[in-house]
């Protein structure tokens, strides 16, 4: 018989507010431990927990960019457990009443679009940072109180790739909606897996197993590609799954067991009563949805259609979205957008991406900390967006050869001239006068005699040779195309 | 078991509190008088009333988003029971 998982993933992403879920204290990763705490994020008895009303927003907002409904009524309850990160033994959350329901993520997948069902995107707060030691664990609270969207997905996921292609839609729409910076490597980003395995064409749900805070993409689509076939085996023999719990680690790659339903936990939810319900206006909410942004699939096909780009060019614009906003507005003006967009992502994005390499060495030389490095960005660019346009005309024209185009670039990032102007000061119109290449041609023939031979043979090719002779002769101005042509005419003449 | 029965020994485990058997008996007969009541409650006809999630009339009520000055550390750290690193020390936890 053969088997399919039914996956379904809850991504807690912190908000990029500045201050924390119900206290003043910053939401500022980095800072000495207990640092940035107060009585209200350490637990203390007698405190008034409020809710912050941009991190409130941002919820919402991604509701909308998540196509959720939302409800006119939410509330927060408390989840009751006893643990040394949590100050309060209870965490704030939405418990039957989230902020948002019912949308759909849409992403790209093994050539098609996939979709996969939002069951909700609701607000909570985040819990304390442990440190492990000998005898000891030792905790930060800086972290707790952090406001914490947690996404909840349906168990629409087929498979191991399937899942990473999902997180990465997702993680690409809270980008771009400014709701999260989403710093994997910050913690800002976690993730629970709900993974089973049934017969395929069955509807019903096997036993399901969740893996437990997965800190990486990557690591998610390992611990499945570990978790499916360990489960199927499972089954092919015989044994029965559990419902459970069990951890990934990383270092060997296995999943193992951390506990079975028969410890499950009985969180006692109830409303918090320390807070007042959410009841959005509608004018509270207008004000959200013009914060809605185009989604990043949206934007790339629309790039594909207006711009007539190939899906990988459009891919870049969609993922480098700062490098796409300054492509954008000159291939409006372009005859060539197709043109343009190899510009930006080949000459452009190359040659800043150099700049900025050996800016971090001499930055890294001098001491200077990897958050503190200022590097040159497209803000700084020396020359105005519409000397790229400029060049592309140039190069449409025939005005220049593509490889004196080359130079015009790298003088006008060096220099910010203008390329009309390095064109002419260095001289690197391309020559079309036909009677001038005509003269580099019949020099090219007389010097080159074992190509010319070769292509009397009969090897094409061997043009290539002599064209490049004379692009050599001409110092790179000549015409290519043209001085193929009369190359071409004058040997088989 | 009826309604106002309540397993005392399970929901103090819940809450990490430890009962003698004598408190236990007393709190059953404590909490079995609340929920005594709270059946009283479920006989009135609430048909066509709104459930609400709290008693005082009033929703969304919000803080800007603005940073404010935290504890000084040693205040935040001045009941730890012990401490190490500027970290609240517990016993070790393992899962």
């Amino acid at each position: 018989m053969e088997y399919e998982a039914v996956i379904g993933l809850e991504t807690h992403v912190q908000l990029n507010t500045k201050s924390k879920m119900w206290c003043g204290c910053a939401n500022a990763y980095g800072a000495a431990p207990n640092t940035q705490v107060c009585p209200v994020c350490l637990g203390l008895p007698g405190v008034l927990p409020v809710p912050n009303e941009e991190a409130l927003r941002k919820t919402i907002l991604t509701g909308y960019l998540l196509n959720c409904e939302i409800p006119r009524f939410a509330k927060f309850d408390r989840k009751n457990y006893f643990y040394p990160d949590a100050p309060k033994n209870y965490q704030l959350t939405q418990y039957d009443k989230p902020s948002t329901a019912n949308g759909f993520v849409e992403f790209e997948f093994q050539g098609g679009l996939s979709r996969v069902r939002i069951t909700r995107a609701h607000l909570e707060e985040d819990v304390g940072k442990s440190f492990h030691f000998d005898r000891n664990s030792g905790v930060d609270f800086n972290r707790a109180g952090v406001p914490l969207m947690e996404i909840v997905s349906e168990p629409d996921i087929t498979s191991a790739d399937m899942a990473y292609e999902y997180l990465n839609a997702l993680k690409d729409i809270l980008l771009y909606g400014g709701v999260s910076d989403c710093d994997m490597e910050k913690g800002m980003v976690r993730c629970d897996v709900n993974v089973s395995v049934r017969p395929v064409g069955s509807t019903g749900l096997g036993a399901k197993i969740e893996i437990k805070n997965m800190n990486s993409f990557s690591g998610v689509r390992r611990a499945l590609e570990y978790e499916i076939p360990r489960q199927i085996e499972v089954v092919k023999k015989g044994g029965k799954l559990i419902q459970s719990t069990r951890r990934w680690d990383d270092t060997t790659g296995i999943t193992e067991e951390m506990r079975t339903k028969e410890h499950a936990h009985d969180y006692r939810y109830f409303p918090e009563p320390d807070m007042m319900p959410l009841a959005p206006t509608e004018e509270w909410l207008a004000d959200v949805r013009k914060l809605v942004v185009e989604l990043p699939l949206a934007r790339k096909q629309r790039f594909i259609r207006e711009y007539a780009l190939p899906a990988a060019d459009a891919e870049t614009f969609k993922n480098d979205v700062a490098l796409g906003n300054y492509f954008e507005p000159l291939a409006k003006q372009s005859a060539n957008p197709k043109a343009l967009a190899n510009w930006v992502i080949n000459n452009l994005r190359a040659k800043l991406t150099e700049t900025n390499e050996r800016e971090k060495t001499e930055q890294a030389e001098l001491g200077i900390e990897p958050a503190d490095l200022q590097l040159t960005t497209l803000a700084d660019l020396k020359f105005p967006p519409a000397a790229l346009l400029e060049l592309v005309a140039l190069v449409e024209a025939k005005t220049i050869s593509s490889a004196a185009a080359q130079q015009v670039f790298a003088e006008m990032y060096a220099t910010g001239q203008a390329p009309a102007a390095i064109v002419q000061e260095k001289g690197l119109a391309q020559v079309s006068d036909t009677g001038a290449i005509e003269k580099l041609c019949d020099e090219a023939i007389a010097a080159s005699p074992g190509p010319v031979a070769d292509y009397r043979a009969g090897k094409a090719a061997a043009l290539n040779a002599l064209k490049g002779y004379v692009m050599k002769l001409s110092k790179g101005k000549a015409n290519p195309a043209l001085a193929g042509d009369i190359l071409e005419r004058k040997l088989k003449a | 078991m009826a309604a106002t029965d309540i397993d005392v020994k399970y929901v103090a485990h819940l809450a990490r509190i430890g009962l003698t058997p004598d408190e236990e008996a007393t709190m059953s007969a404590r909490l079995a008088g609340i929920l005594g009541y709270i059946e009283k409650l479920k006989e009135l006809d609430v048909t066509g009333v709104e459930p609400t999630a709290h008693a005082v009339p009033m929703v969304n009520v919000l803080r800007p988003d603005v940073v404010c000055p935290s504890l000084p550390h040693e205040a935040a750290l001045a009941n730890a029971p012990a401490q190490a690193n500027g970290l609240f020390l517990v016993p070790k936890i393992v899962e």
